[in-house]
């Protein structure tokens, strides 16, 4: 009885007890299906490859093959999928920086109206889109078909798809809304007076986008470049509607180890290295960024 | 300022990007009507065969009756644990709210196929229980908390507290001012988040290629398909009808969300 008196007290005494218990259905959901889902794919990585039902064994021969001349083909496509996943990025930014400032700046009526119009292809099925790509892109695509039709080429070209260009150009589309949201909710919070005051000090307009603007999206830009790095790293419907033979990507190899080579084990070592260098890299990234940022502090 | 040296061209500009977004997009419903399985141009005659043979595609219409009931589910259970986080999150001080805020984002920031792995490896090593559906649906929900989360912070944080306090000194308990106060207030951020939710998981493909077993959600058998010409006149159809519902849908979640902060 008392013990039932003292947790009512507590319960109505105490608030952030009310807001822990409110949150404890979503962090035991979380619990188990993120982080003890992870731990179980790092365990997994030190299987044995052994056939099913035979007793586990660890090993760290799924790593070590990584390292071997025998592993080259993963830290090949890794480092590939790596550095498209940065041109991929870079990409994004460059095609969606434009509107999300003209949406800022240039539009001042129904801004919101536009935003929702600009970013609701992104919900249409990401599946479709990425294969309306590859409808447009291929040898008797709709590309192919114009450029013909206007009498620029006589034959269809096959420059178009299955290759790294493709991939980025698709993935650049299917992303911009993730880049144009937060980096046109940056520009829409500057001041707009200290515009003023650098016009005002005689900045031309690309100067004063270079000192003012620029500087004052980071924060929106930065955000995408992160979410928009880690997230492409990993593609796998992409590379393998568009990709080609040279746009395959980890993500393709990862899928066909754990479907048609059955290689489970292997297949969770090769995506924990993607995680780790992912998380390597965007660390290296964000102090970098800290570090410049406390730099410029003390001057 | 150069707002008023540049007008001409900012319809212009506007009217370039939206042509890129959506052009890619149109082809979709375009090719659905054309009399080819081929898609290119020039177009052959108007037809709507491609929209019958996708209703006679017994497969087909049970893997969207199986990524409807899944969307379903998960979008109620999403936004429910959603709403108590988000109260949880704009109602109690709490120690280390930056810290479980940014674990509960988490699933937005992590690479689809370490999500789709780490589950596949959790359900069979784990858990050792069969794929269905309910895996599937499991994942989405784990996808889906942060959208759910972020729609209801933002319309809780919206309307005055003060409400909620009156009802409390008005002597009614915690499920009464919730039940007449909270939810009626909270209930266009609840639905525009049960409708987003929704096509969050209607379209998601990795986690349910991982996950589905042998019973394949829309996306998953779409994919199946996307190999066959002869098959996809019947997804494009499809994927015409699915891109007018999801249009429809996220312009009536955007009103909820937006709309109404104005009035």
């Amino acid at each position: 009885m008392n013990l039932k008196r003292w947790l009512w007290r507590l319960w109505h005494i105490n608030e952030s007890l009310r807001g822990y218990v409110l949150l404890l259905p979503v962090l035991l959901f979380m619990f188990f299906m993120l982080m003890v889902a992870l731990v179980t794919l790092v365990v997994q990585s030190f299987w044995a490859d052994t056939s099913p039902g035979a007793t586990v064994q660890y090993t760290l021969a799924n790593y070590s093959l990584l390292l071997t001349p025998q592993g080259e083909i993963y830290r090949a496509l890794l480092l590939r999928s790596l550095w498209m996943s940065l041109l991929i990025t870079v990409s994004v930014i460059l095609f969606c920086y434009p509107v999300a400032y003209l949406l800022a700046f240039h539009i001042r009526r129904r801004k919101i109206f536009w935003l929702v119009v600009i970013t609701l292809p992104f919900w249409a099925s990401y599946l479709l889109r990425v294969f309306s790509w590859k409808v447009i892109l291929q040898h008797e695509g709709v590309l192919n078909s114009m450029l013909m039709a206007l009498g620029f080429i006589d034959q269809p070209l096959d420059i178009f798809l299955h290759n790294r260009s493709a991939v980025i150009v698709t993935l650049t589309h299917a992303w911009a809304a993730f880049a144009i949201l937060p980096i046109y909710v940056s520009l829409e919070k500057i001041d707009r007076s200290m515009l003023e005051a650098a016009s005002d000090l005689g900045d031309g307009f690309m100067r004063r986008f270079w000192r003012i603007t620029l500087p004052l999206s980071m924060p929106g830009v930065l955000g995408a470049v992160l979410l928009l790095f880690i997230r492409n790293v990993g593609d796998y419907v992409t590379p393998a509607l568009v990709g080609g033979v040279s746009g395959t990507m980890l993500g393709n190899i990862i899928v066909s180890l754990f479907t048609e080579m059955g290689n489970e084990p292997l297949a969770a070592a090769v995506s924990i290295a993607m995680m780790v260098s992912i998380t390597l890299i965007v660390c290296v990234f964000v102090l970098l960024i800290g570090g410049r940022k406390r730099l410029e502090g003390v001057t | 300022m150069e707002q008023s040296r540049t007008p001409r061209l900012v319809p212009l500009i506007l009217g370039f990007y939206i042509f890129v977004l959506y052009a890619p997009v149109l082809l979709l419903p375009l090719f659905s009507f054309n009399d080819s399985i081929y898609m290119n141009f020039p177009l052959k005659s108007f037809t709507t065969k491609w929209y019958v043979s996708m209703i006679e595609d017994t497969s087909m219409m049970k893997a969207l009756w199986a990524s409807v009931k899944i969307a379903v589910i998960s979008a109620i259970v999403s936004t429910i644990l959603g709403f108590l986080a988000a109260k949880a999150m704009t109602r109690y001080q709490m120690r280390g709210r930056a810290v479980i805020f940014g674990f509960i984002m988490l699933p937005l920031v992590i690479p689809s196929i370490i999500l789709g792995a780490s589950l596949l490896s959790f359900f069979k090593q784990f858990l050792d229980i069969e794929l269905t559906l309910w895996t599937v649906g499991s994942a989405h929900v784990l996808m889906s908390i942060p959208f759910s989360m972020l729609i209801l912070i933002a319309r809780l944080e919206g309307f005055d507290r003060n409400l909620e306090e009156a009802s409390y000194d008005l002597s009614m308990n915690a499920w009464q001012t919730f039940r007449r106060i909270t939810l009626p207030l909270a209930m266009p951020g609840v639905l525009a988040s049960i409708l987003l939710c929704f096509l969050v998981s209607f379209d998601e493909f990795l986690k349910a290629f991982f996950l589905s077993g042998n019973q394949p959600t829309l996306p998953v058998y779409m994919y199946s398909l996307l190999r066959f010409p002869q098959f996809l006149p019947a997804v494009l159809a499809l994927g015409s009808c699915i891109l007018i519902v999801s249009v429809v849908l996220v312009s009536i979640a955007e009103w909820l969300r937006r709309g109404q902060e104005n009035a």
